[in-house]
């Protein structure tokens, strides 16, 4: 579970070019969205391709979403169950 | 009809013209067959959170538009126009490259969403929140001076009185990779210094932004009054004396008012004919002045020569280094460019002091 939320830090900040931050920057329970690292609408449509095409996760529901990317805590939680890649 | 002058110019290209205080005082020469810009500290002009979307393009025509606000003591203006030849290069060759790894799946929208050539005009206008006339024209070489000429006859007419005009390229690697197989780009490096004597083909590709604000109010800080603007998309280039003569005659001209004529030489053997024909003829006893061979050719490199002949006629003084010949000028009241890429889109701009 430790690895793979080291991986999440470093693809979201690759992904997202968050130029200024590096994996220490990022906290596990930290708000990926809202007062945390104030990500918007078009990066939460990075996490879901990101989602499908690292880990084989395809979400249907747009709601989920909410939940699923509330922090590095939460998706490593439902990547670790749902993943087929 | 009202005057159109030049108000502000900003630049950023392969030499460090972005500190407007100099005039190409320190040169960089380059030797390579593509040349980057010299990029300023975009974090003193764009927000981190709205740079980290934003590829070179975006940022220098961003942080070019924001320099030329500056300079014209202006925060905000009527319009913004954009010429870019190539448009945001870098995401389109991201998003395009994703399509083809990726087998069509799992397409990213960022780079999408970036990669029009209308980016950078939107950009701008998100950063200064203006919410007037704003259009992009993507013409080849002829895309800034298709803007020039709008914001021009807008200013004339008196519909808008300050505007923002621009052009800006950026150089990606996959469509670097291909004009090296078209030739377009020199099969060989080649020194900033030894371009203009090259006698190979293709030439030295680089990138930039250069923006200005125009405006029909004068100021003393004013560069120079934009007389006209002509655009040609193709022409007979052994008739380009006739064409040039009718041009400064129009404007109730003759070969002996202007000072110093600007060209858009690049060093391509094939095509620098163009030039020699005026510069063999009629504006062979005239000052000849280039400037493609220290910043690269591209789209958009000719508002680079409007910068350069905006810079002449204020500082009434031409820097050794863009000297074509050994005629020299004491004063300067009238500048003629001349720019085409390929043999096509050619433009001629005529510049006066004021």
């Amino acid at each position: 579970m430790e690895a793979l939320k080291q991986e999440l830090k470093e693809n979201i900040i690759e992904q997202l070019n968050l130029e200024d931050m590096s994996v220490e920057d990022i906290a596990d329970d930290d708000m990926l969205f809202g007062d945390g690292l104030a990500l918007d609408s078009i990066d939460a449509l990075e996490l879901i391709v990101m989602l499908d095409k690292n880990y084989g996760i395809k979400l249907t529901d747009p709601k989920e979403g909410r939940t699923i990317f509330e922090s590095i805590n939460t998706m490593a939680a439902y990547i670790t169950e749902h993943r087929s890649k | 009809m009202k005057k159109v002058y030049i108000n502000s110019i900003s630049s950023i290209t392969a030499q460090k013209t972005f500190d407007n205080s100099e005039f190409l005082d320190k040169l960089i020469i380059h030797e390579n067959q593509v040349v980057f810009a010299v990029e300023p500290n975009y974090k003193d002009y764009i927000p981190p959170a709205a740079a980290r979307r934003m590829a070179k393009g975006i940022k220098m025509g961003v942080v070019a538009s924001k320099m030329a606000l500056q300079e014209a003591n202006l925060e905000q203006v009527d319009a913004i126009i954009t010429g870019t030849g190539m448009g945001c290069l870098r995401d389109s060759e991201k998003f395009l490259s994703a399509i083809i790894d990726n087998n069509e799946q799992f397409l990213t929208p960022t780079s999408f969403i970036q990669s029009t050539h209308n980016t950078v005009g939107g950009q701008v206008a998100l950063e200064l929140q203006c919410k007037g006339y704003n259009f992009t024209y993507v013409h080849g070489s002829n895309s800034f001076e298709s803007g020039l000429l709008d914001a021009k006859m807008q200013l004339e007419l008196d519909e808008a009185q300050n505007i923002l005009v621009g052009g800006v390229d950026e150089l990606g690697d996959h469509t670097t990779k291909l004009n090296k197989i078209i030739h377009h780009i020199k099969d060989e490096k080649i020194s900033s210094m030894e371009i203009l004597n090259s006698k190979t083909k293709g030439t030295v590709f680089g990138e930039g932004a250069n923006f200005f604000v125009l405006s029909n109010k004068k100021q003393a800080f004013s560069y120079a009054e934009i007389l006209s603007v002509k655009l040609f998309n193709t022409l007979d280039h052994t008739e380009l004396n006739e064409i040039a003569l009718s041009f400064l005659n129009d404007n109730h001209l003759s070969v002996e008012d202007i000072d110093t004529v600007v060209l858009g030489n690049n060093g391509d053997v094939e095509f620098d004919s163009h030039y020699y024909q005026l510069t063999s003829g009629i504006f062979k006893n005239t000052q000849q002045v280039c400037y493609k061979h220290l910043i690269g050719e591209f789209n958009t490199a000719s508002p680079f020569g409007l910068w350069v002949a905006s810079k002449i006629l204020k500082n009434q003084t031409v820097p050794g280094a863009l000297k074509k010949n050994d005629l020299a000028t004491s004063s300067f009241k009238y500048i003629l460019l001349y720019n085409m890429y390929r043999g096509e889109n050619h433009s001629f701009i005529l510049l006066k002091s004021c």
